[in-house]
């Protein structure tokens, strides 16, 4: 809101002054709330190093998918196939390294070029195929749901007939590192990607701050951005400093040595740290957000989803734009698989089932609204967050199988409501 | 006599066999408004489209500055200086004002992000302007009145050099004193010699903002007249019984 016309506006509250999202802090505060709660019935096992690690690497795979699902439904369509393309490009991806590579085009087990050739390979085939879902879509004018359904049995199946139903492993050792715990950073480089990830933030924040002031425009306090800046450091090296909390065991590094044939030293440790998955989570992130908030293919994205008429009559070939967003959302499949796969070191022929769903109430729960046009990535990665901690806190709590599921169905539906109330009353579309 | 800026020649279209517009031809001249009058239906806005891009003709042809030109869809008829502003407005609802002003043409920083500090800043120049008590820039267009929502897309209408311009209702959704505004802007574009369709339902508002009007009536042209040769009543008597002014009931 601008203050300029009127400079003697109410007083505005902390919260406004600091321009947060109320939304996102309502699912920050849900979060907590859900952390907190397992924590005390599992007697403090909910909220250590270990299981904050595993609830991480177990995140993802399914939040990596919701950052390319914000993008299919702003604009108004749904992708159904999603696991069932993760499943096509995992065995794609498994059978380039363990047979088409090594043995048709003879490059020998073990080759280096392998794991890369393998996920190329993998990308290219999750974007050829979403590209051709987005045609059927955009310029045949088949519904999204019709396409996507079709595609959830035709690449289930596509799988399974390229691995004859077999599980295909074990995996390249390369490849294998970007499933979690196989490839992770260690204390020093974990420590560094924070320091430089802080750094980038503030950066960001500066830069933003400086820009609004050369067009004259009302910037916020200055202790209202030391706040911001102070809560994005903490947050970040916070994670960073559980992650690195998270110590290797000793049998593990004592085999490790082993197999150098090396003698571990006396009281030698090591921790964990930032796992490369989570790395290339980090990643996705911050160029999906570039690409909705800084880039003209964004604008077009959320303008469309908006007002599909208008998009087209300023000139945006929405049909173009259809094929873009779900060849995007092929390749982030593809990238999925790549943990997925890489997690469970073998590729196997259920894959990624049902993940078409837990990819879509992620996007939904985390404020992505099925009528197109809102939406934002943090807010599905944190919605995946929160499924999967709801899903692990009740496995740990010994809630039986049924009643998980009954939960998060319940869940969903619950904070669909919940947003359409709040939205209702904050006037908001 | 000087080129028309617009010839839309012999134009049909039909839609699953309604004619919707039947031979018509129409043109306008550099710093010359032309009404386009007719009832609901008659085919107005279908025409106008067809200039915009929005839809293709099936026959006829359209030239430009004496130049015979294809436009297929709404970005070549950006490219040609056209603008429109539609009768909904044709704004994103969840975008804001400066988002839906450079839709299709946003301001890009050297490493080709968006800019969108230099947007709302060019924004608030235009907006200055056009509607100096518009101060709502960081919310989306779905916050603002009638009034506003119709300045923004006059704003994006004429921000981008206009050489024609395709008003399709303008002042529909207006109060008095925003009519008003909306006139006082017609007469300033039509002095730097921007040619104007507007489409309208009041005779009053084309009597007073137009040099000629074109009156259409089922799909086809009753006839272009001079306004200043017409009285009211003859306009009337061409929308609704679609007869030539003089001419006997």
């Amino acid at each position: 809101m601008s203050d300029i016309a009127v400079p003697t506006a109410k007083p505005r509250s902390f919260l406004e002054t600091l321009e947060i999202d109320l939304r996102l802090l309502g699912m920050v505060g849900a979060f907590i709330v859900i952390c907190l709660y397992f924590h005390f019935d599992t007697g403090g096992r909910f909220l250590t190093p270990r299981n904050i690690f595993n609830l991480t690497i177990q995140t993802v795979s399914v939040a990596i998918m919701a950052t390319g699902m914000v993008f299919i439904i702003v604009t108004r369509h749904i992708d159904l196939s999603v696991g069932a393309l993760l499943a096509t490009c995992s065995a794609v991806m498994a059978m380039m390294q363990t047979q088409w590579l090594p043995q048709t085009l003879g490059l020998g087990l073990g080759h280096p070029l392998i794991p890369w050739l393998a996920i190329l390979t993998g990308l290219v085939t999750g974007a050829v195929v979403g590209a051709f879902h987005g045609y059927l879509v955009g310029y045949l004018m088949i519904p999204a749901f019709i396409v996507t359904l079709g595609g959830l049995l035709v690449w289930r199946n596509v799988a399974w007939y390229l691995t004859s139903g077999q599980t295909i492993g074990p995996l390249d050792p390369t490849f294998r590192q970007f499933g979690g715990i196989n490839g992770t950073l260690g204390q020093t480089g974990s420590w560094v990607v924070g320091i430089l990830c802080t750094l980038a933030a503030l950066a960001a924040l500066w830069n933003a701050r400086r820009n609004k002031a050369r067009h004259g425009f009302p910037v916020k306090p200055l202790w209202a951005e030391g706040v911001l800046a102070a809560v994005i450091g903490i947050a970040i090296l916070g994670f960073v400093a559980i992650l690195n909390a998270y110590q290797v065991p000793e049998r593990v590094l004592a085999r490790n040595f082993a197999a150098r044939g090396e003698e571990m030293p006396e009281g030698f440790t090591a921790a964990y740290g930032l796992p490369i998955s989570v790395l290339v989570l980090i990643f996705v992130a911050i160029g999906m957000t570039l690409i909705a908030r800084r880039t003209r293919l964004g604008r077009y994205i959320f303008a469309t989803g908006g007002n599909p008429d208008a998009a087209e009559l300023s000139g945006i070939n929405t049909r173009l734009l259809t094929v873009k967003v779900f060849a995007l959302m092929g390749a982030l499949c593809a990238l999925s698989a790549v943990v997925a796969s890489a997690r469970l070191s073998n590729h196997s022929n259920d894959i990624g089932t049902l993940d078409e769903l837990r990819v879509i109430a992620a996007a939904v729960i985390g404020g992505t609204a099925l009528a197109g046009g809102l939406g934002t990535i943090h807010g599905a990665i944190l919605g995946a967050l929160i499924m999967q901690s709801l899903q692990s806190g009740m496995a740990m709590v010994n809630v039986d199988a049924p009643l998980q599921n009954i939960v998060v169905g319940a869940v969903l539906v619950a904070a669909v409501l919940i947003d359409i109330i709040y939205r209702r009353r904050t006037g908001a579309k | 006599m000087t080129t028309p800026l617009v010839e839309m020649n012999d134009i049909c279209i039909s839609f699953g066999g309604v004619h919707a517009v039947d031979h018509v031809s129409v043109d306008l001249m550099p710093g010359e408004v032309v009404g386009l009058l007719g009832h609901n239906g008659a085919g107005k806005s279908t025409l106008i489209k067809i200039l915009s891009g929005a839809y293709q003709k099936d026959s006829g042809d359209i030239t430009i500055n004496g130049k015979k030109v294809e436009i297929n869809n709404p970005r070549d008829a950006r490219a040609l200086n056209i603008e429109t502003i539609y009768q909904t407005l044709a704004l994103a609802d969840n975008l804001d004002a400066a988002s839906n002003l450079f839709l299709g043409r946003e301001l890009v920083t050297a490493f080709g992000f968006v800019d969108e500090d230099a947007m709302e800043a060019e924004t608030r120049k235009i907006m200055a302007r056009l509607n100096p008590n518009f101060q709502k820039f960081s919310e989306p267009v779905s916050a603002l009145s009638g009034g506003q929502r119709q300045s923004v897309a006059i704003a994006r209408a004429v921000y981008f050099d206009a050489k024609i311009l395709i008003m399709d209702e303008p002042t529909a959704a207006l109060g008095p004193h925003e009519t008003q505004m909306v006139s006082e802007l017609i007469q300033q574009l039509k002095a730097e010699g921007i040619g104007i369709f507007l489409i309208s339902h009041d005779i009053h508002d084309v009597m007073e903002l137009c040099d000629r009007a074109s009156v259409m009536k089922n799909g086809k042209l009753v006839g272009t007249v001079d306004v200043k040769d017409v009285t009211d009543d003859d306009l009337l008597g061409m929308i609704i019984l679609g007869k030539q002014p003089g001419q006997a009931a």
